[in-house]
């Protein structure tokens, strides 16, 4: 992950409901961004982890936790990281607000 | 410190040698632990390879003990390295690459290795036993190279190989010696109706076939077998069976008959050696499985840390097919001989067979297919050698139906030793669970998962450690399914509704914030339930949250698990008309719609329309939701009635179609689902459903609480009015209760049960003044509902922040 990663703007802010996920497609590559109650946004590859698949974007948002909308895993919208019991993880991509524009990187 | 500890030395990093290492530590045995293991990879669960080449694991997930492990327990780790020889004058353990290590105890559990045929071209490139993960990894490779793949052997290993290539795309044939699969775990019924269904997932079989040869140059390009025929095969899986790893203890001076002799505390023929797994042989038996190294190993461990112990007495062994939409288990003697007593039950629609024996009356085997949610207490039972009795039988061949087997499973947990094994796939006994819930609090399956690993691989364990857990809370179990209604809050359903009332909270934000949440924005599980209790107090004003339903409900359409929706429209009472087919026949060919299907309560599912185009075929059906996915009011079905039906005493119809257009929309505890039945005959199921309606000569009579679902319930008689008027006013009071009184997610079969029927029909019936008021407030709530597909078209922005992906380049 070391290699520098390319910004795209994805945007506005109004855009993205509070505590819903969006999907955003870069470059082919299907996201789920979230954008929480207190208007922190994260970003995850819209694939879930679940050794049977599926997408994130329509999962419960609480805090910075997401309940995948398939399987009810519980994950760290930070780092992508699947909570205990289960285990797994989601790519993760930096996401920050510029002005109201979002910003992702890949 | 470490010095006047004892050596302990473990050759083999496979799950009987770690396993038992693990019970060690947690005894408190006070070893310096050295582990050697030829495979490059720490020790992880062979049992689940098979999911690996599967694809629904990956190796990582495999891995039982990963090197920190290791680490944080201060043992010594060799991996990659074979060892040759133990020295027992020396006291020394020597690995081929020169590396010694001193012991007081040594034990080996260096498993089993995949017989190969001693044919011809057994050792061309392309052929591989099935036995660890560089075997796994040569099909994972080979599947993407070739076409065509032999699997030799129609046994457990084999059959989970051919599934793997199968999925993998691979055009397999399972070539069996014998006439049945797993001849050595299935009587012949069993094994037939295995082959069919595995023929139905697309493997091949060449059964009675003995292969003399194998062709090719350097590499393998068919078999040929006894009878002169051929099979082509760029790639051939072995795996006729386990030979036990017996090379140390043989060089060693070790006695060694198939496996590595023990007596009852695992000793060998070498003094302060033991020998537990596959690559053992105790009273005359190797096992080839998963649980008798588990048991081998709880009784080294306790002997080897100088806790007490029964002797090792032998295992009785259980098979599971992991193969998924295959369940096949069986457990002690499967094939009836005349001296048995065969209870059997087979079923060729439902694709299921049970069979149990008896030898004077003792339970001594069993099989089963189809379905195996009987697997745990059958093992049981052939474990103890339990004698059959009026109630098991009721229990295990299902003649008891609802209820009445509960209490007796729970004692046989009871009569359940520590020692014995619960989960078979991570070797957790009964104490672990036990003391998991004792000392920790447990009180849910999930936190004895968490804690002890127990249900986490395969799940088929999941009833007795509910069982178990039931039994250790024992009326604590009730209590604690009480208080909070998830981990977010110790409050009750009916606390948390009379605070909102009482507090007069609008949003699930305060309602967490005042009633003390500890997560602060809750769960998957209160953020619906908080934001329906809202929405139930304050059918005008409340803002339904969107943020707080799940994806089905919050998206009008159901999710399946790649991500596309299922649209289900409207069809009330079940009728529907040629130009609504029509306009659903086109909107469905339009969309590429993958599956249309008659659904169970007389409607037609759309089934996989991407999830951009969910909104579009809402437009352009422009038929109303059918709230398929909703806790709602899902369907009214019927039967013809007076209209067409020369029995028919009633319009069912007119009368289905009233009710469904009355109370669709409206949110319920749980989804909610209604029948109306012309005449006595029944023809809608009226018994199964939560208000169920039969038309008789002279009016109606209403049933309540029926369920079709995971505990199925046959409705209760409610009462018989006389009038449609009546009717309707019994309908809407019951709803309205059950809405004001139900518990989210709670069916009505359960809520019935939980209020006691008398107590509803107290309140309704026997009260007239109660009645009117509950059925104005339901009548008030639908008058505030809106359809939600109508809604959302109208609804630019949110419609695109839910169903629209943006792409950017």
């Amino acid at each position: 992950m070391g290699a520098a990663r390319q910004t795209y703007a994805a945007g506005k802010v109004e855009d993205y409901l509070k505590q819903i996920g969006r999907v955003i497609v870069i470059e082919g590559k299907e996201l789920a961004v979230f954008r929480t109650s207190g208007d922190e946004f994260y970003a995850l590859e819209n694939r879930n982890p679940h050794p049977k698949g599926g997408p994130l974007a329509e999962g419960i948002v609480s805090g910075h936790y997401l309940y995948d909308p398939l399987y009810d895993w519980k994950i760290d919208l930070r780092t992508g990281e699947v909570q205990a019991p289960d285990k797994g993880q989601a790519a993760a991509y930096p996401v920050h607000v510029d002005g109201d524009t979002v910003v992702i990187g890949i | 410190m470490t010095s006047n500890r004892e050596k302990l030395v473990l050759i083999g990093n496979g799950m009987a040698g770690v396993g038992t290492i693990e019970q060690i530590l947690k005894l408190g045995g006070a070893y310096d632990i050295t582990v050697f293991g030829s495979e490059p990879h720490p020790n992880y669960n062979r049992i689940m390879l098979s999911y690996v080449l599967e694809g629904s694991k990956t190796v990582d997930d495999i891995i039982l003990n990963d090197r920190n492990w290791y680490k944080d327990n201060g043992i010594t780790l060799h991996t990659g390295t074979t060892v040759t020889r133990i020295d027992g004058d020396k006291r020394q353990v020597i690995a081929e690459n020169g590396l010694t290590a001193h012991y007081d105890k040594v034990i080996i559990a260096t498993g089993s290795n995949s017989f190969i045929l001693p044919i011809p071209g057994s050792t061309k490139e392309g052929v591989v036993g099935f036995r660890d993960i560089s075997d796994c990894e040569a099909m994972l490779e080979a599947a993407k190279q070739y076409g065509k793949a032999a699997v030799i052997g129609g046994g457990l290993l084999g059959l989970e190989a051919a599934k793997g290539l199968v999925n993998l795309g691979m055009d397999v044939t399972v070539v069996h010696l014998m006439e049945d699969l797993m001849e050595r775990q299935l009587d012949h019924t069993a094994a037939s109706m295995l082959k069919a269904e595995l023929e139905r997932q697309g493997v091949k079989f060449a059964m009675g076939k003995q292969t003399v040869e194998l062709t090719g140059d350097e590499r393998v390009s068919g078999l040929r077998f006894n009878d002169g025929t051929e099979l082509e095969a760029q790639f051939v899986v072995m795996a006729v069976g386990i030979k036990p790893n017996v090379a140390v203890a043989k060089d060693s001076g070790i006695e060694v008959n198939r496996g590595i002799v023990v007596n009852d505390y695992l000793q060998t023929s070498l003094a302060d050696v033991y020998s537990v797994g596959e690559c053992t042989e105790h009273r005359g038996v190797c096992y080839g499985l998963v649980a008798p190294l588990f048991e081998q190993g709880t009784v080294l461990a306790k002997y080897l840390c100088g806790v007490e112990t029964k002797p090792y007495e032998g295992s009785v062994v259980s098979t599971k097919l992991k193969i998924s939409g295959v369940d096949v288990f069986s457990a002690g003697e499967f094939i009836d001989t005349p001296e048995h007593t065969v209870i059997s039950a087979k079923d060729d629609w439902k694709r299921t067979y049970k069979k149990i024996l008896l030898k004077d009356n003792l339970i001594v085997g069993a099989v089963l297919f189809g379905d195996v949610t009987e697997s745990a207490s059958l093992q049981k039972l052939v474990k103890q050698g339990a004698e059959m009795t009026d109630d098991i039988y009721a229990d295990v061949m299902g003649t008891g139906c609802c209820g009445g087997g509960g209490a007796k499973k729970t004692a046989s947990v009871e009569s359940m030793s520590d020692e014995e094994i619960v989960c078979g796939c991570n070797g957790v006994t009964k104490k672990a669970i036990v003391d998991a819930i004792t000392e920790n609090g447990f009180t849910t399956v999930d936190e004895i998962k968490a804690c002890t690993g127990a249900t986490r691989s395969c799940g088929g364990c999941k009833p007795v450690v509910e069982q178990i857990l039931q039994y250790v809370l024992g009326d604590g179990f009730e209590q604690s399914m009480k208080t909070g209604i998830c981990g977010c809050t110790t409050l009750s359903r009916d606390e948390i509704v009379a605070e909102i009332r009482a507090k007069g909270l609008t949003t699930t934000k305060e309602v967490m914030n005042v009633l003390g949440w500890k997560q602060e924005e809750g769960c998957s599980k209160c953020r619906p339930a908080v934001n329906y209790y809202l929405g139930m107090i304050y059918p005008d004003t409340h803002k339904d949250e969107k943020e707080s339903r799940f994806v089905n409900e919050r998206m009008s359409a159901n999710i399946q698990k790649d991500g596309t929706f299922t649209v289900v429209p409207r069809m009330y009472g079940g009728v529907t008309t040629p130009e609504d087919l029509k306009k659903i026949a086109d909107v469905s060919i339009k969309y590429d719609v993958k599956v249309v299907k008659v659904t169970g309560g007389q409607r037609l599912d759309l089934i996989g329309i991407k999830k951009e185009d969910v909104p579009k075929v809402w437009e352009e059906l422009d038929m109303p939701s059918g709230y398929a996915y909703a806790k709602s009011l899902r369907t009214v079905k019927t039967c013809v009635g007076s209209q067409f039906c020369r029995f028919g005493t009633q319009d069912s119809m007119s009368m289905g179609a009233l009710l469904e257009r009355k109370y669709e929309r409206l949110d319920f505890p749980a989804k909610f689902k209604m029948a109306v039945n012309g005449c006595p005959r029944n023809c809608a199921e009226s018994c199964t459903k939560d208000i169920g309606i039969v038309g008789n000569d002279g009016g109606w009579e209403v049933f309540i609480g029926g369920n079709g679902g995971i505990k199925p319930r046959i409705a209760d008689s409610f009462c018989k009015v006389k009038t449609d008027d009546e009717l309707v006013e019994i309908c809407s009071a019951v709803m309205q209760y059950y809405r004001e009184t139900g518990n989210y997610l709670e069916r009505t079969s359960e809520w019935v049960e939980r209020m006691g029927l008398e107590h509803i029909k107290t309140v309704i019936l026997d009260n007239e003044e109660e009645r009117k008021a509950l059925a104005q407030r339901i009548d008030f709530a639908l008058t505030q509902v809106q359809d939600p597909w109508k809604k959302m078209l109208n609804d630019g922005a949110t419609r695109s922040a839910l169903f629209e992906a943006t792409e950017i380049r």
